[in-house]
């Protein structure tokens, strides 16, 4: 009797899963076959695909635009998810200590989680001008002479992290409710044991909530890495300059490029595969980074 | 409420003796009212402190929320003011507006956005929730390792499955239409997936095993009680996918090759392009667009605000 309800369950499982059973095999898996395969050819939309061996490949590890556009996007991760992650963690432990003004705050801090990328591209190119534009006339204020943002290549990297760290509200949210979480008697514990504010920070609070830090630092660095809306928004498009410098290339706009204006598909689906290595490895080290760090209530998840 | 004003930790009272004496009785009292029986010393320090708190979020709040109250005055000066940082524009020139009328089907392509975001989120809620209530409700054989494998599909770069998507999309001939913009979300969405079974789980399983012995199908018991207890859930993937769809720049700029079905992003994307990036460098016309493009994101969010981020708040402690 058991396997026969256990046979009814199965099979209604299995028809509730189906919808991504079938998406999995039509746009992940059979894709990802797929592409692997183009990955070793020389296919441009037009005419047949011929099998070119590793030459994409190799071509990738010689195409200096290539580490160009690898090296801008690590730059951006670099000063976008550690920048991001403080930020959050600094205004949400302020709204922490506000009772229920928080609330107010924390709708304020989300609009420009809602704002669409391209709009905060196009915005952000005109506040950040470097003559006119309103964050140097801040800067100027306290007496900083802002650089030129958006035209000084050395500072194409760090404006777009300020375009990225604008929409910093939604990890806002998230710590805040990692910071509710917490129960006060370890605080008060704590207190009792004389421990500071600085060191019950670190000591409670950090460890506390470690495990919203670790799936915020994560999903960020993913998601920095596949960086694209505001780079193509502010930088790229029918009219950039054949002479313009690479300095916003990040790796996601090279392969679109390649993918989709050059149609060169195998050396795109070569970039993607090597895209994917990379995330692969960065987010397992910081699994087992974060394993050693991470306190996770009760162990068994 | 009974939520007291302070939270947890008093607050971070250094050495600083309160130099707050400008603060009146009202105040030191409502502070002494919640955090046992201070001394007068200790309430005076712990109001500067909130006093400070409250001051270094409200500039943050400026830097959140004056760019956008900014780009409202910029879509308004005429094109020798827009990089002026006033407020309030020396001449208004509602033109602006009429310009961007101009420039493309500006309409048109606000209609796609809403078809296109409307079919997104739909199709992503409902599938992603069978699939969630599927791996919530049920034991069946490799459950576990199927799970693990939809988790493992957040870490694939969207990168390597777009190229042969776009050829799948190319063979039927869909190229230059909006299907392939959603059609993607009707098979559930790895990341909704996780949320919205970490939801089910939470709901009691009694409830379950009652409708069970009154004769409901695994449908009805999905319909009439995982979905009504999930609706907070349902509400953040909701508008969780309604804002990633409306914000896309990617898949349109795939798809799309008619001015006719661009999306608003795509569309803002070309006004930039042309008007602001080059030519007679018309900012103006570019920030009229930008605000046409952020606002119906703004109304959604005033009227789901409250769903949203408590939503997000719940299913970031569950997760």
């Amino acid at each position: 009797m058991a396997s026969a309800l256990q046979r009814r369950e199965s099979r209604a499982a299995l028809g509730f899963i189906s919808p991504w059973l079938i998406g999995f095999f039509l746009f992940t898996a059979g894709p990802m076959v797929a592409s692997l395969v183009l990955s070793f050819t020389d296919y441009s939309l037009v005419g047949s695909a011929h099998g070119v061996g590793t030459a994409n490949y190799q071509e990738l590890l010689s195409d200096p635009r290539v580490r160009t556009s690898l090296a801008n996007t690590f730059i951006y991760a670099l000063m976008y998810v550690p920048l991001g992650t403080a930020v959050a963690l600094g205004l949400a432990l302020l709204l922490q200590r506000v009772g229920r003004a928080a609330g107010f705050f924390r709708t304020a801090f989300y609009l420009p989680v809602m704002t669409p990328a391209v709009a905060a591209g196009a915005m952000f190119l005109l506040l950040l001008n470097g003559q006119r534009g309103l964050v140097n006339q801040v800067l100027g204020w306290v007496g900083i002479e802002g650089p030129n943002w958006t035209t000084d290549p050395s500072w194409l990297k760090p404006s777009l992290a300020v375009v990225s760290l604008w929409a910093v509200g939604g990890s806002v949210v998230i710590f805040l409710a990692a910071l509710h979480a917490v129960p006060r008697q370890l605080h008060e514990a704590a207190m009792l044991d004389g421990a500071g504010p600085v060191r019950r920070f670190f000591s409670v609070t950090v460890p506390m909530i470690s495990g919203a830090i670790f799936f915020s630092v994560i999903t960020h660095t993913i998601a920095a890495l596949q960086m694209f809306d505001q780079a193509y928004t502010m930088f790229y498009g029918p009219q950039q300059k054949a002479t313009a410098s690479d300095a916003s290339l990040v790796y996601m706009v090279y392969l679109f490029q390649n993918a989709f204006q050059f149609f060169r598909m195998g050396f795109a689906s070569a970039m993607a595969w090597v895209l994917f290595a990379i995330i692969l490895v960065i987010t397992v080290v910081q699994v087992r980074l974060g394993n050693r760090f991470v306190y996770y209530e009760g162990a068994e998840r | 409420m009974s939520t007291p004003v302070v939270q947890g930790i008093p607050p971070v009272g250094g050495n600083e003796q309160g130099p707050a004496s400008t603060r009146g009785p009202a105040a030191a009292a409502a502070v002494a009212g919640d955090g046992g029986r201070p001394g007068d010393g200790a309430a005076v320090r712990s109001w500067f402190w909130r006093g400070l708190y409250l001051a270094v979020l409200f500039l943050a709040t400026l830097a959140f929320v004056y760019p956008l109250v900014w780009l409202v005055s910029a879509s308004l000066k005429p094109k020798s003011q827009v990089f002026d940082n006033r407020l309030v524009p020396e001449t208004v020139q509602w033109s602006n507006f009429a310009a961007v009328w101009d420039a493309g089907p500006v309409l048109r392509w606000l209609f796609n956005s809403v078809t296109v975001g409307l079919m997104a989120a739909t199709a992503v809620t409902i599938s992603s929730a069978l699939v969630a209530f599927g791996f919530a409700y049920f034991r069946f054989r490799h459950r576990n390792l199927l799970f693990g494998l939809v988790l493992a599909t957040m870490m694939l770069p969207g990168a390597v499955t777009m190229i042969p998507v776009y050829l799948i999309w190319n063979q039927v001939g869909m190229v230059d239409t909006q299907v392939p913009l959603w059609a993607q979300n009707l098979f559930g969405s790895a990341f909704y997936i996780f949320l919205l079974r970490q939801f089910f789980l939470g709901i009691p399983r009694e409830l379950f095993e009652a409708a069970r012995v009154d004769g409901a199908s695994y449908l009805m018991m999905f319909r009439r009680i995982a979905l009504p207890l999930a609706r907070p859930a349902l509400v953040i993937v909701f508008v969780f996918e309604l804002q990633a769809s409306w914000s896309d720049l990617l898949k349109p700029l795939i798809y799309l090759q008619s001015p006719d079905y661009f999306t608003m992003p795509r569309g803002l994307k070309q006004i930039v392009d042309s008007f602001a990036l080059s030519g007679e460098y018309h900012w103006e016309i570019a920030m009229a667009a930008t605000l046409i493009a952020t606002i119906p994101m703004i109304v959604i969010f005033a009227f789901t605000q409250r769903y949203v981020l408590d939503g997000i708040a719940t299913s970031a402690k569950q997760g």
